[in-house]
């Protein structure tokens, strides 16, 4: 088949950093009605978050040197578990501080930026940078960062994403300027300059969250379909089994690696050790960070009339996510919501997973809450070390598919050798060359 | 309203109006039910929009259109009905969303709505184009923000001008409820004066909150209609009217509850200062809904100003 260019592709493995605010009070639930969109900005301290953001950086440096294929950022606003409105700000100080690992913005919410060959061109300095190592995701946007944070009218909120896709894509691909004239965007000249190593384009990933529109416009342009929810994969399997139905229906090949998952993960020692060491950030994050105001949720138009039809429900729909406050550990890794336990017990799930939901990607969330540091490194390094070996080939159907991953320069720059030669130039005067 | 029997689109933000002018959606008929004194017709604009009017009066009557809010029709619609026992002949334009027809992928924003609501006085035969006089105007809420744009734009195509409760100026010293974050349950004290005749009103038929598919027609019903309305109202009902509020010199009449809680007094002092030809009135014991709260005092103040 076409796609087997690259034999040895194997189930792809991303860390994933949402960037909580670790510092939300104890009564933060019963004192605010929500922690998106309103959320009161006195209770983020400017000082602290130099230490979060930079521990927080640190971590996802710590998985490219462990050895995770990918290394993930996204994008929220006005919001108490995601500090990153700008993830490509988090990118580009990782394309500097990495060299291997693919950097995957999932992503860039089109439908906000003004116009959006911004993210065109902020896309491809990523690409540039490092050397072809950007996962390029493209994502309509929550109700609450789009519609609530960001003033977008819900009922043309799609409608402006699919244009902003189209001028994007275009922008990539023609090689002379060209008018677009869009309904939201008129522009007399599209030139992206710089543009992306990758060609025709950087692997393109799209979240969703529960709309089937999504589906068909990821196969419509043969996109990664990745389901972001905190819902874990027992109730995510409804909607991938959706998604692959429709696989089917469109005619088109059944690789998993068409399809990515994000799953909440903590690995300890032991079963019981994973409990008394992550419970309390897991459930801080579960009963804080998901406390998000119903009203916020779901404003009409936004869902299209085919989605409602479909009886599809967004995992961040006000009355799930009501429902995990109430949740216990045993609920949480029970239900599916988390994965966490001793190193057994994460591979049988993470297997069960993998082959249920039929994925070819997974977006380890692996820093959950207020976690600590120390406690993120070391559930981090067992999975790496003792987990992500034993799930490696799976796909043996599919191996060599690498239609979703990047495609580096071999010959790319290396930020701290490139710096350390700079230095040591034979034609710098002794003292400046130290 | 927009109820339909096929399992359409239904009701208003969080409930089924009823079914009291209920009716085919395609050509003209008698209301379904006896006591209607509706008919429902549907014209088609020029732009091809299919749109249903709810007619009423003595055909000889003085014409005048009315325009509902954002919650839709609710059921009944007796002010308009006392209305046109006054002797005037009522037209009363379902916007697109708010019915059976999906017109509302051709309306994007403010300028959109007015010129629809232009065709659709075009194409029932009335005003100027049709050559006949200007026709009356009367909105309500986001009707009347659509009123006034449409007479701003073409002041001499239109007549007297009512506007109750009329959404479309933002004061940022007195910024309104976001209607677009209101919980189902929130509505009736927000628009009612009288919390317990709104959540009757806007429960009118009830949805069964039981039954996924009764849940899911109000999913979809209320996604069209607020959706629609969120190309005006949303984040923030101000699409810049205030700078053609001058355009206006038609005879205004200003008509405001006491009680609007969501559109408090400052706002019908601002609509004052920009429409100072205006006369003003005040609805005792009413809300932002008015209209379906104090039905013939409403009723009155209009045929008073209208037949004036």
């Amino acid at each position: 088949m076409a796609f087997r260019t690259n034999v040895g592709v194997a189930v792809k493995f991303t860390w994933f950093n949402l960037m909580p605010w670790p510092n939300l009070p104890d009564d933060f639930r019963e004192k605010n009605r929500s922690v998106w969109v309103d959320i009161p900005s006195r209770l983020f301290d400017p000082v602290k978050a130099n230490r979060v953001y930079n521990e927080y950086m640190d971590q996802l440096e710590y998985a490219e040197e462990l050895g995770f294929d990918g290394i993930g950022c996204n994008e929220h606003h006005q919001n108490g578990y995601g500090i990153m409105p700008s993830p490509n700000i988090i990118a580009a100080g990782l394309a500097r501080r990495t060299s291997k690992a693919a950097i995957c913005v999932i992503g860039n919410s089109i439908a906000l930026y003004n116009p959006p060959i911004r993210v065109a061109e902020e896309f491809a300095m990523l690409d540039c940078i490092s050397g072809g190592r950007l996962v390029a995701g493209f994502p309509v946007g929550t109700p609450m960062d789009t519609n609530f944070c960001y003033g977008q009218i819900p009922a043309l909120t799609r409608d402006k994403y699919y244009e902003g896709h189209e001028l994007i894509m275009r922008a990539w691909a023609e090689d002379e300027p060209f008018a677009f004239d869009g309904k939201y965007n008129q522009l007399r000249y599209v030139n992206c300059w710089p543009k992306p190593i990758q060609k025709p384009h950087p692997p393109v990933y799209i979240p969703g969250g529960g709309s089937i529109e999504t589906w068909d416009f990821c196969l419509d342009h043969d996109y990664n379909y990745s389901y972001l929810s905190f819902g874990g994969y027992l109730a995510g399997k409804k909607l991938l089994d959706g998604y692959w139905d429709q696989v089917a229906a469109r005619d088109k090949d059944d690789s998993p690696y068409r399809a990515a998952f994000a799953q909440i993960i903590a690995v300890a020692d032991s079963d019981a050790e994973a409990e008394e060491l992550y419970a309390e950030h897991i459930l801080y994050f579960f009963n804080r960070c998901l406390h998000v105001y119903p009203g916020f949720s779901d404003p009409p138009g936004y869902r299209t009339i085919s989605t409602i039809k479909a009886g599809v429900l967004d995992q961040l729909r006000a009355e799930n996510m009501r429902v995990f406050s109430n949740l216990t550990w045993k609920d949480l890794v029970d239900g599916g919501y988390v994965i966490a336990g001793g190193p057994d017990t994460v591979i049988d799930r993470m297997k069960e997973m993998i082959t249920t939901l039929r994925l070819g990607h997974v977006f380890c969330l692996m820093h959950n809450g207020n976690q600590p540091d120390w406690k993120t490194r070391y559930s981090t390094k067992l999975f790496a070390e003792k987990v992500m070996p034993q799930l490696r080939n799976m796909w043996p159907e599919y191996d060599g598919d690498d239609r979703w991953w990047i495609h580096p320069l071999e010959d790319r720059v290396r930020a701290d050798e490139t710096m350390a030669a700079a230095r040591r130039h034979p034609q710098l005067p002794t003292e400046a060359a130290e | 309203m927009a109820d339909s029997t096929d399992g359409s689109p239904n009701g208003s933000p969080n409930g089924l109006p009823n079914g009291s002018t209920r009716g085919s959606t395609k050509g003209s008929t008698n209301g379904s039910t006896a006591t209607s004194p509706f008919e429902r017709i549907v014209v088609t604009t020029r732009r091809g929009i299919d749109s249903e009017v709810l007619v009423t009066g003595p055909s000889d009557g003085t014409p005048v259109v009315a325009l509902h809010g954002f919650t839709g029709h609710l059921g009944g619609e007796v002010m308009l009905a006392t209305l046109a026992e006054q002797g005037l002949r009522v037209h009363a334009p379902v916007w697109p969303g708010y019915s059976d027809s999906v017109g509302e992928t051709e309306i994007d924003d403010m300028l959109d709505f007015a010129l629809h609501g232009g065709d659709v006085i075009a194409a029932l035969g009335l005003g100027p184009s049709n050559g006949f006089a200007p026709v009356d105007l009367i909105g309500h809420s986001m009707g009347a923000m659509i009123a006034a744009e449409m007479v701003a734009l073409a002041p001499y195509g239109y007549g007297k001008l009512v506007l109750i409760s009329p959404l479309g100026l933002w004061l940022k010293d007195h910024p309104i409820t976001d209607i677009f974050t209101q919980l189902p349950f929130e509505f009736p004290g927000l628009l009612f004066h009288d919390v317990a005749v709104g959540t009757e009103l806007l429960a009118g038929g009830g949805v069964d909150f039981n039954d996924p598919q009764a849940i899911q027609r109000f999913l979809i019903g209320n996604s069209r209609r607020l959706g629609t309305a969120g190309k005006i109202l949303f984040p923030i009902p101000n699409r810049r009217l205030s700078k053609r509020l001058y355009r206006i010199t038609n005879p205004t009449l200003l008509l405001w509850g006491d009680d609007d809680r969501l559109l408090p007094r400052p706002y019908a002092d601002a609509w004052s200062t920009a429409l100072a030809h205006a006369e003003r009135q005040t609805i005792e014991a009413a809300g932002h809904m008015a209209p379906y709260e104090q039905p013939a005092s409403v009723a009155a103040a209009l045929a008073t100003f209208l037949t004036a």
